[in-house]
């Protein structure tokens, strides 16, 4: 029987955290080996478990594997999370890089000077708001389903959730304007393995605090 | 009969160019339609076309679609260019999106400010010799195919030609280094270069007059940036 994956990063969300997500939704359970200092790191480089040097790494089906988008895609259409054909695959795509464009600015935001952080917490929420809710929205309205690819759970929904929880944190009304984004998260978070990953204990990552920030900038030499 | 995929992006690689490579390599024809100002940007916002209001676009299959990232893998896919089974995605998805990212790399250089060119360009000389080439070479070396995945053309190796050629450009004996503390030529890594150029569609690009756009020159970059900001 083939081993539970084994993801190597450090104890924060950074680029795991959606792969946390996804395997968690897919029911999937699984292993965390953490890197806590400098010479976990250089040690996995040494060992040439590391294909580019860099982690997140996941060991998954005797593959060690890397990039956070191999990973994710791996994971999505072995768990039947990525459509049924090329077409459903395309939006899925379509909507996923979306919200990692929108994570991928919230994830950016301990690293950025202090004095840029208020502008860059309104230009998140200003996108959030204008540039990729609305998309969501007007895809749920259009087809009046529940899922946001044909008519099934698919990791686009799982990424969506997980970004919509992500924005809230930075400001907790921002779903406001967006009715059926409010709906789609209340569905979504109800789903087994998703309620399940929402409540305490789970293996999903708190946002990042200031001693969590210098740890990492130490360890990947930031 | 299907329309040729239109492209829409300013007349320049960027973001797009990988998409051009994948479809000359494809042996599948396209038709461009470059951003000139701002205007016209505006203008494909205002029309809905753009998802997430930006570019590239391509109409597709009766799609406008947006996100490099997506329609690579649309392409790929439709046109055999992404191994036949999982597994072989994931190595062909790792290998694609190393790559990605030297290119990113690559591609930012353009913009830094003239007193971090040079350091800037070290760090892609650095990244290219030291973190990305090795595995390349390694991997063709260790199953002595001549494709990098299934024994069989793939994307991959349509990215990797893409991005030894952008790293050329930067440092022209890029691949005739000798690092320091390997004594290491990259000699499977040029024959791939030569043998993946011969491939009669990529042949077909590299000729004067294809569709393949040229390094970003410095006096342009004022323009691009009006179109944007």
């Amino acid at each position: 029987m083939a081993g539970k994956p084994k993801l190597h990063y450090t104890k924060g969300r950074g680029k795991m955290e959606s792969i946390r997500w996804l395997l968690a939704a897919a029911g999937v359970e699984f292993e965390e080996e953490f890197i806590e200092k400098k010479e976990d790191l250089e040690k996995l480089r040494n060992d040439g478990s590391l294909m580019f040097q860099q982690v997140p790494m996941v060991e998954i089906d005797g593959m060690k594997m890397v990039q956070s988008r191999a990973i994710l895609n791996y994971i999505a259409a072995k768990y039947n999370l990525y459509g049924k054909d090329l077409k459903e695959r395309a939006w899925i795509d379509m909507y996923v890089e979306g919200t990692t464009d929108l994570m991928g600015m919230i994830m950016h935001l301990p690293f950025q000077p202090a004095d840029t952080k208020e502008k860059n917490l309104a230009l998140i929420i200003e996108r959030a708001t204008t540039r990729y809710f609305p998309v969501y929205e007007k895809a749920l309205k259009d087809h009046g389903h529940d899922y946001l690819v044909g008519n099934k759970l698919s990791w686009a929904d799982i990424h969506l959730l997980e970004a919509i929880l992500m924005v809230e944190e930075c400001k907790p009304d921002v779903l406001s304007a967006f009715p059926l984004l409010q709906a789609f998260k209340g569905r979504t978070s109800n789903i087994p393995t998703i309620k399940k990953f929402l409540q305490p204990g789970s293996q999903r990552k708190p946002p990042p605090d200031e001693k969590s920030v210098a740890n990492v900038k130490k360890i990947f030499n930031m | 009969m299907a329309a040729k995929p239109k492209l829409h992006y300013p007349n320049g690689r960027g973001r797009m160019e990988s998409i051009r490579w994948l479809l000359a390599a494809a042996g599948v024809e396209f038709d461009e339609c470059f951003l000139e100002t701002k205007d016209h940007l505006t203008k494909l916002k205002k029309d809905g076309f753009l998802l997430f209001q930006q570019v590239p676009m391509v109409e597709i299959d009766g799609m406008k679609m947006v996100q490099t990232r997506a329609i690579l893998n649309y392409i790929a896919a439709k046109y055999n260019l992404y191994g036949k089974d999982l597994k072989e995605r994931a190595l062909i998805d790792m290998y694609v999106e190393g790559l990605l990212d030297l290119n990113e790399l690559i591609m930012h250089h353009c913009i830094q400010p003239a007193d971090k060119k040079e350091q800037h360009l070290a760090t892609i000389e650095d990244k290219a010799t030291n973190r990305y080439f090795p595995v390349f070479e390694k991997v063709l070396k260790d199953h002595g195919q001549d494709f990098l995945v299934g024994n069989q053309f793939s994307r991959a190796d349509v990215q990797l030609l893409e991005t030894i050629l952008m790293a050329e450009e930067c440092k022209p004996d890029i691949l005739a280094q000798f690092p320091l503390l390997q004594v290491t030529e990259w000699t499977v890594l040029m024959s791939f270069k030569a043998r993946i150029s011969n491939i009669p569609t990529i042949k077909k690009f590299l000729q004067p007059g294809s569709q393949r756009k040229p390094p970003l020159k410095e006096e342009d970059l004022p323009k691009i940036m009006k179109i944007f900001h």
